[in-house]
């Protein structure tokens, strides 16, 4: 186990999982409003603790800390883990797809 | 067509490079050119890969620290002594190589829409997204209220010094050092706390958007300061990048 310091050292916000889950999906699911499985809690993805350092991205409930996806990509293969996410609400108003017009 | 921006966002490419400079004391700015970009949000990111000759990748996201109305991207990348990827791009790195790259990513933690105040709050390199949109929100005239709370380490540490200093009246720029300032310096010293927030940033009342973007320690240090003086947590976003040097 890691100490305590150093696991807050490690947190990140799930907004930085963009890229990666843009492999697998074609809208920017860290816009997504995601609802824990454990506890109910709704918040949007992208402000989910997100632990990037294990083997698998790992992204926990920002309440009750328990595992809502882990998401993982190597050896020729994708694996997404969404035991822990009861609910993600996608909302379609172009800001959650890439495909969205950039500001130019 | 959608299906092609989004397997253009997914592809990597190897962007130019055109210019690595120093930034500040630990910070250097890489000028890129992508070859296939199609702009970006204030405040979206890249992933920067670098491969190693046994086939090793390392993985990283880096804000991009440009407007999206000047051509290419300039992402500001601080060297973290142990780091994998940051060293190579801080000392390694020069003018005519070329640079792995993918997005841009990331529709949460970007300008806001809208004509409402908004509170930028910024620690360390954290301030980096908030060029990007101090710079689309001064290239577009934009009249909302913007204020800006940065803390860095030392003077020298102060990223975007220069844009900083050219701000049209809309937005202020409040900066204190944690670690000493120099004689002279007549802005404020000491780390970002209830008190300080309380005396330099908006109002809650005032129902600001709150964007705070830096390392984790501080990043939940000033979220929690920010929900004890009464803003609403639908309106604070937090862009937390791991461990750092610290603010």
């Amino acid at each position: 186990m890691t100490d305590p310091d150093d696991a807050v050292a490690r947190r990140l916000d799930a907004n930085a999982a963009a890229g990666p889950l843009a492999e697998l999906f074609t809208v920017d699911l860290t816009v997504a409003m995601a609802t824990c499985a454990g506890c109910g809690n709704t918040a949007p993805l992208a402000a989910h603790p997100l632990y990037a350092h294990a083997p698998a991205l790992v992204i926990r409930c920002p309440k009750c800390a328990a595992v809502v996806l882990r998401y993982a990509s190597g050896g020729g293969r994708l694996r997404l883990d969404l035991r822990g996410a009861r609910l993600l609400t996608v909302t379609l108003d172009g800001a959650a797809a890439h495909g969205l017009s950039p500001v130019q | 067509m959608a299906g092609t921006a989004i397997r253009r966002r997914l592809s990597w490419q190897r962007a130019d490079v055109l210019a690595v400079q120093r930034e500040a004391r630990r910070a250097y700015r890489l000028s890129l050119r992508p070859p296939d970009w199609s702009g970006h949000l204030p405040g979206q990111h890249v992933d920067v890969r670098l491969t190693a000759e046994g086939g090793y990748t390392a993985q990283r996201s880096y804000s991009i620290a440009s407007a999206p109305q000047q051509p290419g991207i300039e992402l500001i990348v601080e060297r973290l002594e142990d780091g994998e990827v940051s060293p190579y791009l801080t000392e390694v790195l020069r003018a005519g190589d070329l640079l792995e790259l993918r997005g841009p990513f990331g529709g949460y933690f970007v300008w806001p829409a809208g004509d409402g105040p908004v509170q930028l709050i910024a620690g360390g390199s954290g301030v980096v997204p908030f060029l990007s949109m101090l710079g689309h929100h001064r290239a577009t005239g934009g009249l909302r209220q913007v204020r800006l709370l940065y803390s860095a380490r030392t003077f020298d540490d102060l990223i975007g010094q220069a844009e900083l200093a050219r701000q049209p009246s809309t937005v202020e720029v409040t900066v204190t050092l944690t670690r000493g300032a120099p004689a002279g310096w007549t802005g404020l010293t000491g780390r970002v706390d209830a008190r300080l927030l309380a005396e330099h940033t908006i109002p809650p009342a005032q129902e600001p958007e709150v964007l705070a973007c830096g390392p984790t320690g501080f990043v939940e240090a000033v979220a929690n300061a920010l929900l004890e003086l009464g803003h609403d947590p639908i309106r604070i976003k937090t862009e937390r990048f791991g461990a750092t040097g610290g603010p």
